[in-house]
This record gives C-alpha cells, structure tokens and sequence, in this order.
C-alpha cells in the first residue's frame, strides 16, 4: 500500500494562527502560502543495500527464547511500565535482539550477563531469575546497578557493565519507541513554525529575548513572500 | 578489454554533483552548453518518499536511528562515510587521516551542516598579517560579487553585523534563539565573547517560486523534501534540468581518469559504469573535476600520460599537496539552569541558531590564525543513544548513579535538554608535507589506484585547540554549568580532531600565478591543460576559519562564468 498523506492542512493551520498572532489582513499574499509534504510509511529511506542488510539480520536469531524471556524481565524491572506502556509495548525485547546482531561487540555481554544472572539466582534461590519472586530479583540487581561514574565502564566487573548496558538499552528502546516518546513529551518532528521560546519557559529559567535582537529575525507572517534587497543587502520585503 | 565510447562530444563534463559539480552544471547548462555530469553514487531527490528520512521517528527503524550503516546516524542522508567497502584509502608513516566521502547525486550537500560563511578579505591575504603559509592570488573583492549571487540563488539566513573579516551579505532573517542559545548568549557576553545569528543555508523565508520554505524540524542532515536547504540537486542541478538545459546525468560511474590527446589537452574522461562493471569513455571539449578535493587530486594523478608522465596538471609536483582540514575540538557541558524542562516544539532549523564568529588577535596569543564556536543542544528528537547513563549527572548533586525503577523515567525528563555543547572549528596553516598520493600497492574494487594520506598536525594547531578547551570551560563555567569529562592533556592533542574529521578537506590544486608553485591559475583552469578546470575545494590556497561551501559555490561561479566565456571566445 502507498499511503501518501498530506500534511498540508496542518500547516495551513498553523500559519493562520501566526497571522492572527500578528494581525496581518485577510487577503495579504501569506495566505495563498501553503506547501504539500509528503510521506510514505512503507519506507524509511534505505537504500537496497541497506535493506537487504536489515532483512539479513532479520531472519538470524541471536538469543534463545529463554534469554528473550529474560531480558523482557529484566527490562521492566529496570523500567517498570507506567500509564504510557513499558519496556514490553516499547518493543524493548526484540530492539535489544536487532542490536545483538547489528553491533555484534555487545553479543558477549549481554549473553555472559544473562548467564551470570542465573547463576547467581540459581546458586542463591535455586530458580532461574525470570522465575524468581521479585523481591528475590531486586535483591541480585540492587548489587549490580550502582557504579561510580568516574571510572570507566570497561574497568567495572562484567555483571555492572551488563547491568549497565540491559539499562541503557531499555531506556533508549523505551525513548525512541512511539509510547515512549508519548511519555518523554517530544513535540518535535512536525511541521510547525518556530517563533521562540514560550513567554513561561523563559520566565522558569531566568532568561529573555533583548529587542535588538529580535528585531533581526524572521517575521514568520511574511515567511510566504519572496525576498528582495536593496543594492546593499537590506531586506525590503 | 574494449572500451566503449560515446559518439556525441559534450561542451563540458563535470565530474562531482556536490557543491562545485552542482554550481559548474548549473551555471554551464544555464549558458546553454550541452554538459555531462558524472556521479559516482545513485541519483538522489530529497522528494523522493522512498529515499526521505525526513520525519521518520526512529521506531521505524529495527536500530532506532543507531549509526551502523551511517555514520551520522542511520537517518542522515549521506550514503557513504569515513569508510566505503570496496574503496579503501590507506595512511603513510603514523598518519591518522579520516575521509569522509558521500557518493549520491548532490555528494555531502544533501546532509551538511549548511554553515555558509563568507570569507573575509585577510582571509585571502593572511600571509601578510602573519607571514605564515601563501596568499591566494585573487581577494575579496574578486569573489564578493559571486558571493552576492550565491547568497541571492541559493538562500542564507544571517544579519548585516558590520564585521571586518566577516563579509555581510543578501541574508534571510534568522530564527529566533533557543532556550540553550539564551543561556550561551547571556554567558559569552559575560567574558566579552561576541555572538551573532549564525548563517546557514535554510530558507527561513520564500526565495523564489521553486523552492519551499523552512517548517521546522531540525532534520537537514536529512535533505529537505520541500527544498528548503541547500542541497546540490534541489537547488543547482534539478533547476538546471528545469529550465531547459541539455544534461546528461551519468549516475554510478566511477571516474579513473581525464583522457588525454598528443597535446596534452583533455579529451574527456573514462569511467567505470558501477552496474555492468564496464569502463566507458566520454568525449567533451572542456572537463571540469568537481569530485572533492582529494578525489579530483587522486583522478589528476593517475590520468598518467607521455605528455603528463607525472600525472595530468601535476609538472609542479604539487598535486595533494597543502591537504589541510579544518582543525576541531569539541566539548559539552552540564548546565544545571537548563533542568526541568517543560516541553513544546523547539526543533527549529537543523543546527544552531546563534554562533561565535573568531574574535580575538591573534598578536596577543601564542598561536596563528582563529576559529569560530559552533552551539548545539535543547530538547531534540530521540535517537538510539538517548537515555544512556541517565542519572550520571547525579554525581553533580552527590547522589548515586546508576539504578532501576520508575526513578529512571524521572531521572530522564529532569536531564533532557539540560547539557550544551561546543565545536570550536579553525584554520590550519597548509603545508607542502601533509599531502595525498597515490599509493602504488593498493587499488579498489574498480581497479583505480587509491589515495595514501601522510599528515601531521603542528604547535600552531594543537595550541589553538588548547585555547578553545579553555574558552569552552570559561563558557560553561560562566553559564553556571560543569563541563563534561576531563580537561583534554598535551598528550591528547588538548582535543584536537584527527584530520579530516571536520570534513572540510581542502587544498589539494592550489592556486596560484606561479606554475611551479601552483596546480590551478586564479580562474581555476590547469597550468598544464588550459580546457582543464577544478571547481572543488582543491584550488583554495588556506581555508580560514570559516566553512568551505559558502567559498566553493562562489568559485565555481567565477570559474564557470570564465570557462563560458572562453568557449564563446574558441580559446579552448
């Protein structure tokens, strides 16, 4: 399917509400302003050698079902889910398999680190650790999940670096998934018009726009009209 | 092995769609002539819903935007990067230089940085400030009207500052600062450090009925669907096409070298057609190498003749010489005023608002020539890598770092947005002894001899970047922040950059009037081969503190509108 979608009337929509914002008059050449953007959601910009890489990976399994079952586990247990979803409805459990191929230097890590987790759950409660009660688990992450941020990572014993890095991914495969971002509160990656800093945020943070600068920037409600100059460079329009 | 050639002969045939090839096309084919362009990538529209990046949330992809097959970033859009299977290049002695090479139509411009900064009149003359390195042959003056009609097709926004050694120009208004610009703005001007609206090449208003207008989402290392950036294809190559002109646009071929006739006057080129895997020839009266600074150097030096034993315009022995990049060295910094941060859409253009242009003298300091501050942070779009070591700032605070639990969720929206970060970028003196060759025990998968790069940073430079960790740790500590890790050693070059890492390689064809102390004349045009021309950054003679594209576009106007001029006059 080649589903085109038009952003167009969003845009239209928020350039009229710029011109209300500078009260221009109904009937100025801003109006006749719009620009059509297109998507297509079946693709995201591969090249096919690019795809054919992702569809080489795709089809090997890295870890077993037991360890996928275990890093999902773990991971919402390091991001335990809240009303925008968790590691699980962020996809975390399969991001962290494509990793394990696509930068094959985390494999060891992440395989020993699981590993080591049942071990020490096996010698301590004589379960493997996505069995064990919760309390049980807490007990083996809270030695493991602390680190003094001064020494490096790779002179850490191996089980904070697997902590280390099972935390880092889940965050970020929770961050960059759709139920994430909806949690973060990203408002980017859309059309829009940018016209500074909201009046509040600059009061929270102690800062202000001066005049003569302003004077200098764009004014968004003549964005549509084709500059011209004077023989000096003076924008006239 | 037969070769196969084509029987029509163009005008000119331009090697490279980036910057130069792009302005080289646009302004021949505008002229009328019947051009050839030969791009070594696949054709490429940032219109083109199956090639766009642009708004793709990093879910749509298996890595979340990781940089495995690119190396800005799975959606940037440069197809290629330091390495390219199949290409190598290879290092003399202990040299550590990076190549960074994007083979598409429109080659890097399509995910650069889009700094456009003029050149200032010392500039071209620096060697009379400071007796270091060579003057160009032309100065300011010579360029300023093409940097006028760049600015004026193209689009840049910037103010009119009034500033000696950076030009003004036909600027579009700037978007306004960010909250992270507010607070570098307030802290700079603390210690006396200027900062003006940075100029960059994103139309922040309408330029003409072609091209879109700026919407916001801080993605042209994306390329831009609606043209709203600079990029090679959108804004020289497809207007060239548009209005009539005779191009032919070769896609996936390789070019080995400039052919030659019995009087050591160009041909045309042969090349290798990437999907046959053939070698093709095409005839032209005039050839125009736009291929990047060091591969117009490599395709110069193994266009080996009995005519030019040594390599074609190379009787000078100068042919990637004076290779200099930009010097760079970068830090960031904890800025605990930028916490807690309530979200809206704050994406604005892709790249900074405001900037530093160099503002010292340099007669008070212990080394030559300057470099500009480049600002990057605020609440941007998550990619992989967002949310790694998120509470590592706790450190600040003395509270532990590391853990589990829905603390992390707090942890993270507490630190977004809350680190800036500092690209000092500036000028290396060009030296005969940091050079690229050809290296004659390697070739790549087409059977081309492949570049072998020897350079070596001096004092000069590792004592300027020494100067910018300090100016960027007085800029943090003045915006009420910590800068981040430890302050960079003697050992460590004070941070300075790996050359090449800036990718603002330069140099390799220098001009000059002298032929045995230069590649190009001042209109760019071979010593060796009058219907020769390099519209790349190979024929500038130092780099400045400044960004190369700005200069390259200007110059291969120049150099194109001469190269017309003598086809019309049959002096080539």
């Amino acid at each position: 399917m080649d589903r085109r979608k038009s952003i167009k009337s969003l845009l239209l929509g928020s350039v009229a509400g710029g011109l209300a914002l500078h009260g221009c008059k109904p009937g100025s050449t801003e109006e006749a302003f719009s620009q059509e953007l297109v998507e297509d959601t079946n693709y995201f910009g591969r090249t096919p050698e690019e795809l054919e890489e992702i569809a080489k990976l795709n089809a090997e399994q890295f870890f077993n079902e037991h360890e996928l079952q275990t890093i999902e586990v773990l991971s919402n247990l390091i991001l335990p889910p809240n009303e925008n979803g968790g590691p699980t409805e962020a996809g975390v459990p399969a991001f962290i398999e494509f990793m394990a191929k696509d930068i094959p230097d985390l494999q060891t890590t992440l395989r020993g680190g699981l590993m080591w987790l049942d071990h020490k759950s096996n010698t301590a409660f004589g379960t493997e650790f996505k069995t064990t009660p919760e309390v049980s688990q807490k007990e083996i992450l809270d030695a493991i999940a602390f680190y003094d941020p001064e020494i490096p990572m790779d002179e850490h014993p191996l089980e904070i670096q697997f902590f280390n890095l099972m935390r880092n991914l889940t965050l970020t495969g929770y961050y960059t998934s759709e139920v994430g971002i909806k949690d973060l509160g990203y408002k980017g990656n859309m059309p829009n018009i940018w016209d500074g800093v909201p009046e509040d945020v600059l009061e929270q943070h102690g800062v202000s726009y001066d005049e003569e600068w302003l004077a200098k920037c764009v004014d968004q409600s003549k964005r549509g009209v084709i500059a011209e100059w004077d023989e000096n460079g003076n924008l006239l329009t | 092995m037969q070769i196969k050639e084509t029987a029509v002969q163009y005008d000119a045939i331009i090697v490279g769609s980036g910057a130069g090839g792009g302005m080289s096309a646009k302004v021949l084919a505008d002229a009328g002539l019947k051009i050839a362009v030969v791009e070594a990538g696949p054709y490429f529209d940032p219109a083109d819903p199956k090639q766009m990046t642009q708004l793709k949330w990093p879910y749509e992809s298996p890595r979340r935007g990781a940089g495995t097959s690119r190396a800005f970033g799975e959606f940037d859009m440069a197809y290629g990067g330091w390495e390219i299977e199949g290409e190598p290049y290879t290092q003399k002695d202990d040299t550590n230089f990076w190549w960074f090479r994007s083979h598409m139509l429109g080659g890097r411009t399509n995910h650069w940085g889009r700094i456009s900064l003029r050149f200032g009149p010392k500039d071209f003359k620096h060697k009379d400030v400071d007796g270091l390195g060579e003057n160009w042959p032309i100065g300011y003056e010579d360029v300023k009207p093409y940097y006028d009609k760049v600015d004026k097709l193209i689009g840049v926004f910037g103010t009119n500052e009034g500033l000696p050694n950076d030009p003004d120009g036909f600027f579009l208004p700037p978007p306004k600062p960010r909250l992270h610009e507010l607070f570098y703005i307030k802290g700079a001007r603390k210690l006396d450090i200027p900062v003006i609206p940075s100029r960059m090449s994103m139309l922040t208003k309408k330029i003409n009925n072609d091209r879109g207008v700026c919407f916001y989402c801080g993605q042209c290392s994306r390329a831009c669907q609606v043209y709203a950036d600079f990029s090679s294809g959108s804004c020289l190559i497809f207007p060239a096409q548009k209005s009539g002109g005779q191009v032919d646009l070769y896609v996936n071929s390789v070019v080995r070298e400039v052919t030659t006739n019995n009087e050591g006057r160009a041909t045309g080129v042969s090349y290798i057609n990437k999907e046959d895997r053939k070698e093709y020839k095409l005839r032209g009266k005039v050839v125009v190498l736009a291929a990047s600074a060091c591969s117009s150097a490599r395709i110069l030096l193994n266009s080996k003749s009995p005519q030019h034993p040594n390599g074609l315009g190379n009787s000078s022995n100068l042919v990637g010489k004076y290779l200099h990049d930009s010097t760079g060295s970068s830090r960031a910094g904890f800025i605990p005023g930028l916490m807690n941060r309530k979200m809206y859409n704050e994406d604005g253009v892709g790249g900074m608002h405001v900037y530093t242009p160099w503002w010292l003298d340099n007669k008070d300091l212990d080394f030559p020539r300057g470099y500009h501050i480049e600002v990057w942070g605020g609440i941007g779009m998550p990619n992989y890598g967002f949310g790694f070591n998120p509470n590592d700032f706790n450190k600040f605070f003395g509270l532990p770092t590391g853990g589990y639990g829905p603390s992390l969720r707090e942890d993270v929206k507490k630190y977004y947005g809350s680190v800036i970060g500092f690209g000092g970028r500036g000028e290396a003196i060009a030296r005969e002894d940091n050079y690229c060759e050809i290296d004659p025990t390697t070739v790549d998968e087409f059977g081309i001899p492949v570049l072998r790069f020897k350079y070596q940073w001096s004092d000069f430079e590792r004592k300027q970047a020494k100067h910018m960790q300090q100016t960027f740790e007085e800029l943090i500590y003045s915006m009420g922040g910590e800068p981040l890790g430890d302050t960079p050693t003697a050992e460590q070059d004070y941070g300075l950059l790996a050359p090449g890492m800036i990718i603002h390689e330069v140099g390799t064809t220098r001009m000059g009037d002298d032929p045995k102390r230069s590649v190009v004349n001042r209109f760019q045009q071979l010593h060796d081969a009058d219907n020769v021309f390099i519209t790349d950054a190979g024929p500038f003679v130092s780099q400045a503190d400044k960004n190369c594209t700005w200069t390259i576009l200007a110059l291969s106007w120049r150099a194109s509108d001469y190269i017309v001029e003598q086809l019309k006059q049959q002096n080539i």
